[in-house]
């Protein structure tokens, strides 16, 4: 007597039950998300399993959608910098100098030298306490604790820089149109200067915590391979396309701010895996630490804001109480329909947020606030990469490349 | 001094030469061309044949409420190329369709020549509503699929027109 076969499908649709498909009826369906520790922020996979193996991926977003791009066209060119601090919200500060660089463009504002140097160093802080998160992030998702402390003890020391500056931790809201909110005081220079000499000495206890770290290495190296060739399709930007050898670096590229008056190296590497993201991360923290040791010792004499004369930026309060200018400067600029000459035009400005090419394309109708303000934001087309890093790899490495990619969905969803 | 980009007056010179005269315009150092929107993919392909690897970003402005357009909606291409850094933005007009069987306007998809625009077309698609033909997987990207306006239209209102307030409830016993 012999045992009737186990039945091949559950389906009771023949018609359905086609080759295609039965090969696949052993995979089994992982919801991943929206809420998930190792997700850090609201987003979703869909994984197909294959046992531990995955065999696609369905990335999906929206779950932190605020409509950031519609409240860009109502709100005023210095409003909104409140809105770019909740988009990227591990680097702020980076976003606000995106912000107000593209609307700089679109207005046509020349800045000061002192302006542009100190948005330099800031931005360039920004981009260290940003990868130090991320790099962070991937080693805790890997299972390296005490890495993430160091780093996110620094991280504190550049919370406090910041909050001395601007007396905000977190959200900055730092930069105005033609300037800044708060000049460096010579508190915030000693801050700054003492973490250029106490950082390099953590940093190299984190690279000799973990990037000769076997786990770590195992975990990280070959998972998630990006070609160069697939990185450029794909838009990728930032240390994710630079760790697949793509050479484009905007400071570099299309000198913003101070840049081209710095000394620093591009930091890239070939091999596209998770763990050559982490070491340019690594990398490009040393690069952004000699920019800041370079401009925080030449940081040129003479006003932060543009002048009164541009009737962009406010004026201090002393010339407002001992000038003609600045009084009516300082009145109009706070009346609406009198402050900005906006051209009706359209321009984009890009900059090189730490997480790749953050850009504004900004539409300008002579109004106040702009017509239409797309945030062009690199976590998107990084997300829109993950089903093709993670085919063919396991489960644990889903971590380890979302990781690894630096995602953060307050930027993603908008 | 600002950073002035690399011009791209030979590249215009041999789009011209290929597609007929277009309508250019250069603002800030960056060169937009305008293009007919039954021609938008030829271009495109021809412009990554010759350099513009890089797809920056895809995205579109309503121009309902500005003064003097002439079309509704304007499409956003910005190219840039990882070799000589050029820029270019390509512009698309398109406006609502007059015939009744169409409801959206419609550009063809660049997808097959980026995979960039895969996302970045869907937002568009789930923002403004603009179709793009030939699309593997044309699904809204940010609102809820069930979500039935276009919400970066000029005519949607800021703060919605009530989907907040009338969203189902679902409660225990008919879950």
């Amino acid at each position: 007597m012999s045992i009737a076969p186990a039945p091949r499908s559950f389906r009771s649709d023949a018609a359905a039950d086609t080759a295609a498909e039965r090969s696949e009826d052993y995979l089994w369906t992982l919801n991943f998300g929206p809420q998930h520790p190792a997700t850090h922020t609201t987003l979703r996979l869909v994984l197909k399993l294959d046992g531990e193996r995955v065999v696609d991926a369905m990335p999906e977003m929206g779950y932190l959608h605020s409509g950031f791009e519609k409240l860009g066209e109502h709100l005023t060119f210095n409003q909104y910098v409140t809105v770019t601090d909740r988009m990227n919200y591990i680097s702020p500060m980076a976003n606000n100098v995106a912000w107000h660089h593209a609307v700089e463009k679109l207005l046509g504002i020349e800045l000061t030298p002192r302006c542009r140097s100190i948005r330099t160093i800031i931005a360039e802080l920004a981009r260290i306490s940003d990868h130090l998160l991320s790099n962070g992030a991937v080693g805790l998702d890997t299972g390296a604790f005490t890495f993430f402390l160091y780093a996110f003890y620094q991280r504190e020391v550049i919370y406090d820089i910041f909050e001395t500056l601007c007396g905000a931790r977190f959200t900055n809201s730092w930069t105005r149109v033609g300037g800044v909110s708060q000049d460096f005081t010579p508190l915030v220079i000693e801050k700054i200067r003492t973490f250029v000499k106490t950082f390099p000495k953590t940093l190299e206890d984190m690279e000799r915590l973990l990037t000769r770290n076997r786990i770590f290495v195992d975990r990280t190296k070959g998972v998630g391979v990006l070609s160069k060739e697939q990185a450029i399709n794909s838009g990728a930007s930032g240390p994710v396309a630079r760790a697949s050898g793509v050479t484009r670096d905007l400071r570099k590229d299309e000198p913003y701010l101070a840049y081209e008056d710095f000394d620093f190296q591009i930091c890239c590497a070939s091999a596209g895996d998770c763990y050559a993201r982490y070491l340019v991360r690594m990398a490009e923290m040393r690069e952004s630490l000699k920019i800041v040791a370079q401009a925080l010792e030449n940081i040129p004499a003479g006003p932060v804001n543009v002048g009164i004369d541009q009737r962009t930026a406010l004026p201090t309060k002393q010339q407002v109480y001992s000038t003609i200018e600045g009084t009516i400067s300082h009145f109009e600029l706070s009346m609406s329909n009198r402050g900005f000459e906006v051209p009706s035009g359209e321009s984009y400005g890009a900059t090189e947020a730490p997480n790749g090419e953050l850009g504004f394309y900004l539409v300008g109708d002579g109004g106040e606030s702009a017509y239409r303000a797309r945030c062009r934001p690199p976590s998107v087309l990084h997300f829109a990469l993950f089903p093709q890093l993670i085919r063919g790899h396991t489960l644990s490495d889903v971590v380890a490349v979302l990781g690894s990619l630096n995602i953060i969905a307050a930027e993603l969803d908008r | 001094m600002p950073y002035e980009p690399p011009a791209v007056d030979d590249v215009l010179a041999a789009v011209t030469a290929r597609f007929g005269p277009l309508e250019s315009a250069v603002f800030r150092g960056q060169t937009s061309v305008v293009v007919p929107a039954a021609q938008s993919f030829e271009v495109l392909e021809h412009l990554k044949e010759q350099g513009f690897d890089l797809l920056v970003d895809v995205t579109c402005v309503d121009y309902l409420e500005y003064r003097g357009a002439k079309q509704r909606y304007g499409l956003v291409y910005l190219l840039a190329s990882t070799t000589t850094n050029q820029r270019l933005t390509i512009r698309v007009f398109v406006d609502d369709p007059v015939s009744a069987d169409e409801k959206w306007p419609t550009v063809r998809s660049v997808e097959p020549l980026w995979r960039a625009a895969d996302w970045l077309e869907r937002e568009v698609w789930d923002l403004f509503g603009i179709q793009f033909a030939g699309h593997p997987d044309l699904r809204r990207l940010v609102m809820p699929e069930e979500f039935t306006a276009h919400p970066l239209r000029k005519d949607y209102p800021l703060q919605g027109r009530g989907e907040r307030h009338n969203f189902p409830v679902i409660t225990r016993d008919h879950s």
